[in-house]
């Protein structure tokens, strides 16, 4: 079951619903009935993208049109941007796109999905080939329209001593997966996973990752963190399989929420599965409201309460897009946070 | 300046402050004395507007302006200064952002002008080096992995950058070296101003030798139960808070 096989096929009795574990909590066949038509193709030029002030080299994925692969070459770091973009009037559509990142060659990849407008459906999935000694930074800012419905898939292959870290931001949509999953299959690889989510009125917003060690000595540190208003829904499910052989893995993961208000939910599964020696492994995983005393110790001092509550918010968030490495992107991100916090109080 | 009469306030339906009456002048210095559980935070949290703390009976003015009808953030702007017994940790926020942030708030509601960055730099510099305060650590997490005193401090730096009409502080010396006591008092005491009232709360005397009080009242099951010049803060000092406890019972 998958969102492009039931695009792809223009049928929705592919849809992966809500009897399908892994899409309990983020059903799309009892939400979509019909497939919209298929998007035509679009060349009338993107607006700026979320990472636009950076100008660094952009490909743009237009209506699941562009460039199928992409290949980073020579022992250099090139930052690029790259967007997923559906345009006005885009009705269902599909993109696949593979990058592979010579051996010791490093990558920054600022990924956007926009959606100009509309109930658009998209599914990507992305192939990211990570050599050996090889970095990449993924930062994604989803900034789906609120009546889209989009699911993505990363599959990211780790090479001996590579290393990947990856910041995933979200402001929901409609119905929303943002799923990553990562191979460890070479020694020493290193990874960061994190996420943000931070979602009001209806929106809906899924983090799901699979991290799987099959190499000796890797590490795995994963931060995740949300907040959900009004009637909106996050999902974090995260999964750290330490496959046989995959000795000395030091994994963590930690996912941290608050529910500001009472019709909002989140839902988290965190898993570890060890079946390799000397391995540590942790997982945190809370769920709890914005902190009462230290929000009337902001309000004593001058802050209105709308005031008070976005700056705490953004403290709590922060921490998660304080970890992103390269300094342009964190500061895209930071920007990001503060408007989608502003817009709310 | 202050002005409270009759001021009844419970918490989660218990009566706790019982038609208490006090007036704190501009330019004067009141301390309140008082067995534990009499009500001193819960006067401090409710003159500052703490939610949960239902105030059930009587008034509370400053300036003449009713207290008791704006929300917390309003009666900062107004002048109101709490120090927090047990100041709060703000994970993630700077305690510089903090300051400016709530300055900034005061000011605003105020229609005053905004306090520009290096002024705001100028003035919390002169003022944390006045009280020890070394300025790396107002780079930091408000409060978070503070020792006590730093954090009394703090509120202490909060309270001369706000510059508030009345402060009042609320357990100030608790957890206090003497070194430390005598910081954050000289800290107070560089603020007494004719303009300014403070209301120091605390359950012992020896705040008192750091920080002289024109009035001491002391307060025992909800009301102020007597009310003196500083010679009185001694006399609880040798014979404790049994005779007030008995008087209120």
């Amino acid at each position: 079951m998958s969102l492009g096989r039931a695009i792809a096929e223009r049928d929705a009795a592919a849809l992966p619903s809500r009897r399908d574990e892994a899409w309990r909590w983020t059903d799309l066949r009892g939400l979509i009935r019909e497939i919209p038509p298929a998007s035509a193709a679009n060349d009338e030029g993107l607006p700026p993208g979320p990472f636009a002030a950076l100008a660094v080299d952009e490909v743009a994925i237009v209506n699941g049109r562009g460039p199928e692969r992409i290949e980073i070459a020579g022992r250099r770091h090139r930052d690029m941007a790259l967007r997923f973009y559906s345009a006005p009037g885009a009705g269902s559509h599909t993109a696949e796109l593979a990058i592979s990142v010579a051996d010791g060659a490093s990558l920054t990849l600022l990924e956007s999905h926009e959606g100009a407008s509309g109930d658009y459906i998209t599914a990507c999935a992305l192939d990211i080939v990570v050599g050996a000694g090889a970095s990449v930074e993924r930062v994604l800012i989803a900034a789906d329209h609120e009546a889209s419905v989009g699911a993505s898939l990363a599959r990211v292959t780790l090479g001996p001593g590579a290393r990947f870290a990856q910041t995933v931001l979200t402001s929901g949509a409609r119905r929303q997966r943002l799923e990553t999953r990562v191979r460890h299959p070479g020694a020493g690889a290193s990874v960061r996973l994190d996420g943000l989510y931070l979602l009001t009125d209806r929106r809906h917003g899924d983090i799901t990752t699979i991290v799987t060690h099959e190499g000796v000595d890797g590490t795995t540190d994963q931060l995740t963190k949300g907040v959900v208003d009004d009637q909106a829904r996050g999902v974090f499910q995260g999964r750290i399989v330490v496959s046989p052989g995959a000795d000395r893995t030091d994994a963590r993961m930690g996912h941290h929420a608050l529910i500001l208000s009472d019709r909002a939910e989140v839902d988290g599964k965190p898993e570890l599965e060890i079946y390799a020696d000397e391995v540590a492994c942790a997982h945190g995983n809370t769920v709890g409201a914005l902190d009462e005393e230290a929000l009337f110790y902001a309000r004593q001092r001058g802050l209105p309460e709308s005031e008070a509550r976005a700056m705490l918010t953004g403290a709590f968030l922060g921490e998660v897009v304080d970890r992103i490495e390269h300094e342009g992107a964190r500061g895209v991100a930071r920007a990001w946070l503060a408007a989608r916090l502003e817009a709310k109080s | 300046m202050l002005s409270i009469r009759n001021l009844s306030v419970s918490v989660d339906s218990k009566p706790i402050l019982a038609g208490l009456s006090l007036d704190v002048p501009a330019g004067e210095v009141h301390a309140i004395m008082g067995p534990n559980g009499a009500g001193k935070s819960t006067l401090s949290y409710a003159l500052a507007g703490k939610p949960g703390y239902e105030v059930t009976g009587g008034t509370a003015t400053l300036d003449g302006d009713d207290l008791l009808a704006l929300d917390p953030s309003q009666r900062a702007a107004k002048g109101l200064f709490l120090s927090f017994q047990y100041p709060i940790e703000i994970p993630g926020v700077p305690a510089l952002t903090f300051l400016r942030t709530a300055l900034n708030a005061q000011h605003k509601a105020r229609g005053e002008a905004e306090v520009s960055a290096p002024d705001f730099l100028r003035l919390v510099r002169g003022k944390a080096a006045a009280l020890k305060i070394d300025f790396d650590m107002l780079k930091r997490a408000l409060n978070v992995g503070f020792s006590g005193g730093e954090k009394k401090r703090m509120e202490i730096l909060q309270m001369a950058v706000l510059s508030p009409r009345l402060a009042i502080l609320d357990e100030t010396d608790s957890g206090l070296d003497i070194d430390a006591l005598r910081i954050v008092s000289e800290g107070v005491n560089a603020m007494r101003a004719p303009d300014r009232a403070m209301l120091v709360i605390t359950h012992y005397q020896r705040l008192l030798d750091y920080i002289r009080p024109d009035r001491v009242h002391v307060l025992s099951a909800g009301r102020i139960v007597a009310s003196g010049g500083p010679e009185l803060a001694l006399e609880l000092e040798r014979e404790g808070y049994d005779k007030y406890e008995k008087a209120a019972a």
